[in-house]
């Protein structure tokens, strides 16, 4: 059974049913938009249920020659990181349909192209972790910003054009930089291979010299830097999450940035793993700088724009992702991939409820809350906890991420963990600062009747509160599905005094 | 004789042509410069073709006659529609390309 | 060999489970709430008691009790079980908490009747105790570190439970700060952990180290790393300076959190690390010098306030100063530590109780020159709270006489003028502690009234009379039944091997007689200068005088922590995260801006090229058919 390839039609075919609905029918669009995407989300958990955990490679293998003259070929099948992430996009897809059930009033075009466009968002993103062919996965890494171009360009706020654009361009930017990489392994396997492929595990084989592979290997690295975003790649990232509805910046950081971090993994790793061993502490100081800056940043902004600040809290926190990734140990390893997938809950969870307080407030100014621990108690309390996850408290899953990447990095290198783990501080004051500015204190003029969580928020962010504390206990339901596949990864970079 | 002077002559009428083509406003001249240079490489494709002994020049020259002749017929129209709607054939007072 | 309980998991899973359904039960629990808080509390005390009654009943060295629950974390050889541990020295720690802890939820009843919020005071309260609990059951050092923030997380909540107050609510996100670099100590000491001993566990590291797998070096900064979490956790120096401004939290929870368990859990973490500090000679240095400091430190800060809360503070810190100081002095430290932290825990409670009484009684003043007189007023406070007080500074046979005593003795027993040095503060430390504390109690009980307009002094209702005169019971007996033919120092002993080192036959310094003497003489002074400046007759001015020397201002400005910690990591963080943002606005994105805006600067210059006349079209495209022609030309001769 081609499961992959179903639950990536799935949405497409629904994205298409929402878009022929008349223009008048608002509620009926939401409503399929969240039917069909819970209803994915269900096979997606189906299939996942079947998925061998024991195992180091790709499973759910579906392979069909596509462009036999390039030898281009249709193939999905996904290895334990790709399946979370696809879980991750589809759990919060829904989520994001109903918290964001009204954030399409205001745009420019109709309401029911939003969900549409929602819906070609979540095949893309499933298409991007499941491809196993180079060329199919560059498609499906440039298709995916075509809906997200619209939709902050189309339903964002304030100067939602400048940053579409700007988001369009980095990453545009970054992907063409990859292409001309993919066009080099590509002719580089026609020599080396008999016949010229871009199958990933073909390319594995490969042995490139020195000077080509770093290029070729830059050529990966640039795109998925932008796309994480790292530092100095990442300034697209508060302007685009600034103007996006929030919704959006929940899939753009949720998922979307993880396919960097996620290529890095898939594509750096294995393809050059020469070259990343060289470039490896170069790419560590980056993440360290990464960390720090986007956390100093954060607390800028903390006085700030609410938004803003949660995307540069993204920033720090995928300073330590890269840098579980190219500390080369399995723990750093696992642990980078878990933080993707709880890195992706506890920002939904902040994006969203900052989302309902700025609908609120009809502001985005941090300043302007206050003493809404009075007013909107579960409000806060929501915001609260998936605060504390981003600040990665123990108990909560974040935790248990980042400490693995600090305690995989130590045992490489030990300076570069000793720094990183000053950034634990930080993080508490980039979080807690806005907490008390928004949520303690007097209670401010004009938020005295701000209005409660109602049922459909408590049921949109309920479940992804109650992952963020699950996953913080039972990590380990996660880990043995990323474990196989990290360590084969590790191990795959064969590095010199590793047992 | 030697076949190069036809050449000498294809590249004299070449130049001229796109000497007046550079050169004269009036677009019916032009135009005619055009017909000129076209005609020129006419020339140069049968001269070639004696050359080499093949018969491909000359069907090149065939194609060209076609061609230039579908071209007269569009390009006469427009310069006669724009005289109409201008009162003037001079291509310098045709600046529509310019925003 | 290795007994199995499954009843541990119960002592944190009902007060937590209490700690949720309150939360979450919302408004509906409001009239229920602090019933359910204080039976859940009840609950875990009556679990730690069956514990520790079965744990008597085995022979000693098969006290400790496990209980497996899951695997937590396993990646590669990163293995890190939910294990929970039960044994002397947690079982100690088990029945303060729950203890002192019922009766704190007890006397919050009544301490918090008036506030519409109980229910989630309780709730926290709960929390505290849950992850409290599972500080002290864990068995390795990252489940500990899951208690270590939880409690960190209970604190910053409860300290800043009046939060619509901007200052209580910094000063709950500064003591969540303190602790957070505290952390940063823990994070480092399990790292370290893991890589030299390829365990987590305390049992691992301990086998390790006793394997001597690995260098002095990795060993004294494994120590220091815990040092610096036990010195954020228990507000010793250098991050002494949130523990007085967390005072802004209900008065149970200066008690119970800010007094009695949380404060302590540094002392925890180096007895329970006690085989890395008997292996790190400079580490345990550093712990000794971090307990005298702060001993003197909290001593000093403590003779200057007028804030009867802040007083005890600045003495909680003092004292654990003590525990500190004692557990960097070996194996038969820790014991006393463990004492008195223990007698400290019951007297300490029980005169925050009793200035929570107090305060009750006189409109929320905390001002002590606003006090005077109340003995008459509130007899059972003024009782509890002199007990307390005898207890503190040290008076026979109370208890802080026998586990102070003991810390005293064994610091002049440290050897050289390492001893006599040591022995000295912790002597001077005791004068300044009876100087200040009689200070607290002359102010408040004592004297003239000095009342503002409108306060009716009152006793407390017997919801928090009751717990204080337990806790005062404790402070008058528990010294004498810990040491009584030094049950307590055998009873640990199997967790510090101290038995084996032989406390008794050791040569001393000085006979533990006149030691006793020498700590009576100190009290005796401190509490006559006490009586000569705030004893009978003497007139204490409504507002602090301000023509003092310039140390009493300097120690009311707690000696400048707060203007230090400003100048050399506020202000500069400031300045960076400042610079920052510049740098991000300008340099980063205006490199990025400044390529769009080339881009377009070189857009609209070649625009001028395109003029519109077809004939200089014409000429561009000649000029470059007959360049390339050129071109190909000249590459061709």
């Amino acid at each position: 059974m081609n499961w992959l390839t179903i639950l990536g039609l799935l949405p497409l075919i629904g994205s298409a049913a929402v878009f022929l609905l008349p223009r008048e029918k608002e509620v009926l669009a939401k409503q399929l938009a969240l039917g069909i995407s819970s209803l994915v989300a269900v096979a997606g958990l189906a299939m996942a249920t079947s998925f061998d955990r024991g195992v180091s490679g790709f499973q759910f293998v579906e392979k069909y020659s596509w462009i036999p003259a390039f030898g281009i070929n249709y193939g999905l099948g996904v290895d334990g990181m790709a399946l979370l992430l696809i879980l991750l996009a589809l759990i919060l897809t829904p989520v994001v349909i109903l918290a964001c059930w009204n954030e399409a009033e205001g745009g420019r075009w109709s309401v029911k192209t939003f969900f549409a466009l929602l819906l070609i968002l979540e095949t893309m993103m499933i298409g991007v972790f499941a491809a196993t062919d180079i060329f199919l996965f560059y498609l499906f890494f440039e298709a995916m910003l075509i809906p997200v171009y619209f939709l902050i360009g189309g339903y964002g706020s304030g100067e939602r054009a400048a940053a579409a654009v700007k988001f369009l361009l980095y990453s545009l930017f970054g992907g063409l930089l990859m292409l001309a990489s993919i066009i080099g392994l590509y002719v580089v396997s026609g020599d080396q291979l008999g016949a010229a492929t871009f199958d990933v595990s073909e390319l594995q084989k490969l042995s490139l010299n020195n000077q080509t592979e770093l290029l070729l290997f830059l050529g990966f690295f640039i795109a998925f830097a932008i796309k994480a975003p790292l530092w100095p790649f990442h300034t697209w990232l508060p302007d685009a999450a600034k103007a996006a509805t929030p919704g959006t910046s929940v899939l753009l950081l949720g998922v979307l940035d993880k396919v960097g971090t996620y290529g890095m993994i898939r594509f750096c790793l294995s393809l050059f793993p020469d070259a990343s061993k060289q470039l490896g502490p170069t790419i560590i100081v980056l993440s360290l700088i990464s960390i720090f800056y986007g956390a100093f940043l954060a607390i800028w902004q903390s006085n700030g724009d609410i938004k803003r600040l949660i995307s540069y809290t993204s920033i720090s926190h995928f300073g330590f992702i890269t840098l579980g990734i190219f500390a080369f140990t399995a723990q750093g390893q696992s642990g980078s991939i878990l933080y993707m997938v709880n890195h992706g809950f506890s920002t939904a969870a902040l994006f969203l409820i900052a989302g309902w307080m700025i609908a609120r407030r009809n502001s985005s100014k941090v300043a302007d809350f206050g003493g809404l621990q009075r007013v909107t108690p579960l409000l806060a309390w929501t915001f609260f906890i998936a605060g504390l996850s981003s600040l990665a408290l123990p108990g909560l899953s974040s935790f248990v991420s980042e400490f693995l990447v600090l305690v995989g990095t130590f045992v490489r290198y030990p300076v570069a963990a000793v720094i990183g783990t000053l950034g634990i501080i930080l993080a508490a004051l980039y979080i807690l600062i806005p907490v008390q500015r928004a949520l303690h204190g007097p209670v401010l003029p004009g938020n005295e009747n701000l209005k409660d969580l109602n049922l459909r928020e408590k049921i949109a962010i309920a479940p992804v509160i109650a992952l963020i504390i699950a996953f913080g206990f039972f990590p380990q339901v996660l880990l043995n599905v990323i474990n196989p596949g990290a360590q084969a990864s590790v191990a795959a970079l064969n590095i010199e005094g590793d047992k | 004789m030697s076949l190069d002077y036809y050449l000498y002559l294809s590249a004299l009428l070449f130049t001229i042509g796109a000497a007046g083509v550079l050169i004269r406003r009036n677009a019916i001249v032009v135009f005619m410069c055009i017909e000129l240079m076209l005609n020129a490489s006419n020339l140069a494709f049968v001269t070639f073709a004696r050359m080499n002994g093949s018969i491909d020049g000359q069907i090149f020259a065939f194609f060209t006659m076609v061609v230039a002749a579908c071209e007269v017929v569009v390009g006469l129209a427009i310069i006669v529609t724009i005289y109409r709607s201008r009162r003037s054939a001079s291509v310098d007072d045709a600046r529509l390309l310019k925003l | 060999m290795n007994v199995t309980s499954q009843m541990l998991v119960f002592l944190i899973a009902i007060p937590l489970f209490s700690a949720a359904l309150l939360l979450l039960g919302g408004r509906a629990l409001d009239k229920v709430g602090h019933i359910i808080g204080t039976l859940a509390s009840t609950a875990a005390f009556a679990v730690g008691v069956i514990e520790f009654l079965a744990m008597l009943g085995r022979a000693p060295e098969n006290r400790a009790v496990t209980q497996p629950l899951f695997t937590w974390i396993e990646v590669g050889n990163f293995n890190v079980g939910a294990t929970l541990l039960l044994d002397q020295l947690s079982v100690c720690f088990v029945l303060l908490i729950t203890g002192v802890g019922t009766l704190i939820h007890i006397y919050s009843i009544a301490y918090m009747s008036h506030d519409k919020d109980r229910r989630r005071f309780f709730a926290y309260l709960n929390f505290f105790i849950a992850a409290m609990l599972l500080l002290v059951l864990g068995d390795s050092y990252l489940s500990l570190y899951v208690g270590w923030e939880g409690v960190g997380l209970a604190s910053y909540l409860l300290i800043g439970f009046w939060n619509q107050k901007p200052t209580y609510a910094t000063a709950a996100k500064k003591a969540f700060i303190a602790n957070r670099v505290g952390d940063v100590g823990l994070s480092l000491a399990v790292m370290i952990a893991f890589v030299q001993f390829g365990s987590v566990s305390f049992s691992g590291v301990a086998e390790g180290i006793e394997a001597g797998q690995t260098s002095s070096l990795a060993l004294n900064t494994l120590g220091l790393a815990l040092l610096l979490a036990a010195v954020g956790k228990s507000a010793q120096f250098p991050l002494q300076a949130w523990l007085g401004d967390a005072m802004a939290g209900p008065t149970p929870v200066s008690a119970l959190i800010h007094a009695a368990t949380m404060v302590t859990a540094g002392v925890y973490l180096i007895s329970r690390s006690h085989f890395v500090f008997d292996a790190a000679s400079v580490a345990q240095l550093c712990v000794v010098i971090v307990g005298a400091i702060t001993l003197l430190f909290g001593a000093i800060i403590g003779m200057a306030k007028d804030d009867i809360k802040k007083a005890l503070a600045a003495s909680t810190m003092s004292q654990i100063g003590y525990m500190i100081l004692a557990t960097g002095l070996g194996p038969v430290g820790y014991a006393f530590a463990m004492m008195h932290l223990l007698t400290h825990g019951f007297f300490k409670a029980g005169m925050f109780l009793g200035a929570g009484s107090v305060m009750h009684g006189m409109n929320d003043e905390v001002d002590m020159r606003k006090y005077g007189g109340l003995r008459k007023y509130m007899p059972i406070t003024f009782a509890t709270f002199g007990l307390g007080y005898l207890a503190i500074i040290g008076v026979p046979p109370f208890a802080g006489f026998y586990s102070k005593d003991k810390i005293i003795e064994i610091a002049l027993d440290a050897g050289g003028a390492k001893g006599i040095i040591l022995g000295s503060i912790t002597l001077l430390g005791a004068a300044i502690t009876a100087f200040y504390m009689s200070r607290v109690m002359l102010m408040t009980f004592f004297g003239a009234k000095r009342w503002e307009a409108g306060a009716h002094p009152h006793e407390s209702p017997a919801l928090m009379t009751i717990p204080m005169i337990v806790l005062a019971i404790g402070s008058v007996s528990a010294g004498f039944f810990f040491n009584m033919g030094d049950r307590f120092i055998n009873f640990l002993s199997p967790i510090f091997h101290s038995g084996e080192s032989g406390h008794g036959e050791k040569e001393h310094l000085l006979p533990p007689i006149v030691v006793s003497a020498l700590a009576l003489t100190a009290v005796a002074i401190g509490v006559s200068i006490a009586i000569a400046k705030y004893g009978r007759g003497k007139a204490i001015p409504a507002v602090a005088p301000s023509d003092v020397s310039l140390w009493t201002k300097v120690a009311r400005r707690d000696l400048l922590q707060d203007e230090f910690n400003e100048t050399l990591f506020m202000r500069p963080g400031q300045e960076l995260t400042k610079a920052l943002a510049v740098i991000d606005e300008k340099v980063i994105d205006g490199a990025v801006r400044g390529v769009g805006s080339i881009t377009l600067d070189v857009a609209s210059g070649l625009r001028k090229t395109q003029t519109g006349f077809v004939r200089s079209y014409a000429l561009w495209i000649t000029v470059g058919a007959v360049g390339i022609l050129a071109a190909i030309a000249v590459m061709s001769l």
